[in-house]
C-alpha cells in the first residue's frame, strides 16, 4: 500500500464528508422542509430503535447495580448505589451505548437503503426530477437523527436507573434511598452532557450513514461493503468523539 | 455536445464527441455493451462533468452551472432510465406525479388528473396503488415513461428500453416511443437493440471507441463501408451473417 495515496485517500474522502455535512446543515433551517420524510424517518430511527435501546438501558443498569453493590457492601455504603448507577450511565454509558445500539441498527439502514438508491439510479432519477437530494435524502434523515439520539439517551439511562433499583430492591435498599442518593453524584451540567453527547453522536451516525450510502457504488456488494463500513466508521468516531467530548466537559466543569 | 470528452480512471470514455439533438427528432445512439453510451445522457443532464468540451442545452452552456442552477435546466427534460428507476417506497401513482409534486404548483386534484391520464397513456391506470416491486420489468418500463411523460418535457431521453424485456414488452414500449414521436417530442435512445432502434428513429449516431464513428440516416449506416458498422450490424444481416459463419467455419476448418 502506498502511503502517499491512502493519506490523499483520506483527506480527499474527509474533505467530501465535510462538503456533504456542511450542506446537510445548511439545509436544516432551508426550505423545502419533507415533513413527512421527517416523520417516516423519526418512526424508523426513534420508535424503530425503543425496544434495543430499553433492553440495553435496563440490562447495563442492572449489571452496573450489582458490580457496584459487590464493591460497596464492604464500606456499608451500599446506599449510594443509586448515584454511582446514575452518574455512569447518564455521563457516559446511556449515551455510548444508546449510540453504538442505534450505528449498528440504524446506521447501515441509512446506508444500505440510500446505496441501494444510488445504484438503482433512484438518486439520479430524483436529480433529474428536480429534487435537491440532500435536502430530501440526507437532511431529513440527519434531522430525524437528531431529535431522536438525545431521546432515546434519555430512555436509556431512565431503564438503567430502573434496571439499578430493582438490582438494589434485592439488597434491602429502599426506593428512597435510592433516589436521594443521585443528587450527591450529579450535578447540572452532568445532565447537559447526557443530553449533548448523544446530540453529536447522532449526527456522527445520520451522517456518516448517509456519506457511505450516497457514495456507493459497485452493486449489491458494494452495498453490503458500505453498510459494514458505515458501522465500523461511525462506531469508531463515536468512541473518539466520545473522549474528547469528556475532556471539554471536564475542563468547563 | 461539442467536442465533450470524458475518462473515468484512465480510461476514455468519450473522446471529442459531437451530437446535436434536431428539435422534433427521434435519435438513436449506437453502440457496443459498456461503450459509454449511458454516459452520453448522464452529461447531457449533468449528472456528470466532463473532462473537455461543450455542453449545451437550448443554447445554455451547462458546464459551469450549479446543481441548483441544473434543476432549473433540467425541467425541460425527463429520462427513462434503464431499469426504470422507481422509487421503491412511493407507489406508482406518486411516481408519476413525483415532479409535480415537487414543483408543487398544480393542486392535489390536479396532479392526480394528470398522473391517470399519463398512466392510461401507457395503458396503466389499474396500477395507480401498486408498488414498484409489484410490477414486472415492462410495466416498471411504461411507469417510468409515464413519469417522464408527466412534466411535460420538450425532450425524452431513453437509456436501452428494451433491454431485458419479451417481444411484447419490447412491441409495447416501441409502440409508445412512436406516439411519442407523433406528439412532437425531440427523444434520444441509446440502445444496442437494433430492431427498436431502426423501428423508431431516424438519425443515427455509432459510438466505438469513445468517438462518434458515424452519423446518419438508417438507409445511410446500412450503406456504410466501414467494418466497425458492419460488424455492428451483422446480426441483422442475413447474407452477412451466413458469410460470417461460413468463414468462420473455414477458417475453423483450415
Amino acid at each position: 500500500m502506498n502511503p502517499e495515496r491512502t493519506v490523499k485517500w483520506f483527506l480527499r474522502e474527509f474533505q467530501a464528508f465535510f462538503v456533504l455535512s456542511a450542506r446537510a446543515l445548511v439545509r436544516v433551517f432551508r426550505r423545502p422542509h419533507y415533513y413527512r420524510e421527517f416523520v417516516t424517518q423519526l418512526d424508523k430511527m426513534g420508535v424503530g430503535s425503543l425496544f434495543i435501546v430499553c433492553l440495553t438501558g435496563l440490562f447495563t443498569g442492572m449489571v452496573m447495580a450489582l458490580q457496584a453493590l459487590i464493591q460497596l457492601k464492604p464500606f456499608a455504603a451500599t446506599s449510594y448505589v443509586g448515584g454511582m448507577v446514575a452518574v455512569t450511565m447518564v455521563k457516559e454509558l446511556g449515551p455510548v451505548l444508546s449510540s453504538l445500539m442505534v450505528a449498528g441498527r440504524v446506521g447501515s439502514s441509512i446506508t444500505a437503503e440510500l446505496g441501494t438508491m444510488v445504484v438503482t439510479e433512484q438518486v439520479d432519477a430524483m436529480r433529474v426530477e428536480g429534487t435537491d437530494v440532500i435536502t430530501r435524502l440526507v437532511t431529513s434523515r440527519l434531522k430525524a437523527m437528531l431529535v431522536a439520539m438525545p431521546l432515546l439517551a434519555v430512555i436509556t439511562d431512565a431503564l438503567a436507573l430502573l434496571g439499578g433499583y430493582v438490582i438494589a430492591a434485592g439488597y434491602d435498599i429502599n426506593i428512597l434511598m435510592y433516589w436521594e442518593s443521585l443528587p450527591q453524584f450529579m450535578v447540572f451540567q452532568d445532565l447537559i452532557e447526557g443530553v449533548a453527547k448523544p446530540f453529536v453522536f447522532g449526527f456522527i451516525i445520520a451522517m456518516v450513514g448517509c456519506y457511505a450510502g450516497l457514495t456507493t457504488s459497485g452493486g449489491a456488494e458494494g452495498v453490503g461493503a458500505a453498510a459494514k463500513r458505515a458501522v465500523v466508521v461511525s462506531s469508531i468516531m463515536v468512541l473518539v468523539c466520545d473522549f474528547f467530548m469528556t475532556k471539554i466537559f471536564i475542563v468547563f466543569r | 455536445m461539442d467536442q465533450v470528452s470524458y475518462a473515468v480512471g484512465g480510461r476514455q470514455i468519450l473522446d471529442r464527441f459531437d451530437l446535436f439533438l434536431e428539435p422534433g427528432v427521434n435519435r438513436t445512439i449506437l453502440g457496443m455493451s459498456g461503450a459509454g453510451k449511458t454516459t452520453i445522457l448522464r452529461l447531457i443532464l449533468g449528472l456528470l462533468r466532463p473532462e473537455g468540451g461543450t455542453i449545451s442545452i437550448d443554447g445554455v452552456p451547462i458546464g459551469g452551472l450549479s446543481e441548483r442552477e441544473l434543476i432549473q435546466v433540467r425541467k425541460n427534460i425527463a429520462i427513462v432510465f434503464q431499469g426504470g428507476a422507481l422509487f421503491d417506497s412511493m407507489t406508482v401513482g406518486e411516481n408519476v406525479g413525483y415532479r409535480l409534486f415537487e414543483e408543487g404548483r398544480l393542486s392535489e386534484k390536479e396532479i392526480e388528473r394528470i398522473v391517470l391520464e399519463k398512466l392510461s397513456f401507457v395503458g396503466l391506470e389499474q396500477t395507480i396503488d401498486l408498488y414498484p416491486a409489484e410490477l414486472s420489468g415492462g410495466m416498471k418500463k411504461r411507469v417510468a415513461i409515464a413519469r417522464a411523460l408527466a412534466a411535460d418535457p420538450d425532450y425524452i431521453f431513453f437509456d436501452e428500453p428494451t433491454t431485458g424485456l419479451d417481444p411484447i414488452g419490447v412491441f409495447n414500449i416501441q409502440h409508445l416511443m412512436l406516439r411519442l414521436q407523433g406528439e412532437g417530442k425531440t427523444t434520444l435512445m441509446v440502445t444496442h437493440d437494433l430492431e427498436t432502434a431502426f423501428a423508431v428513429s431516424r438519425r443515427f449516431s455509432f459510438l466505438y471507441h469513445a468517438r462518434l464513428a458515424f452519423e446518419g440516416t438508417e438507409e445511410e449506416m446500412k450503406r456504410c463501408e466501414l467494418p466497425e458498422i458492419r460488424e455492428f450490424l451483422a446480426p441483422t444481416d442475413r447474407s452477412l451473417f451466413r458469410y460470417t459463419t461460413n468463414n468462420h467455419t473455414e477458417t475453423t476448418t483450415t
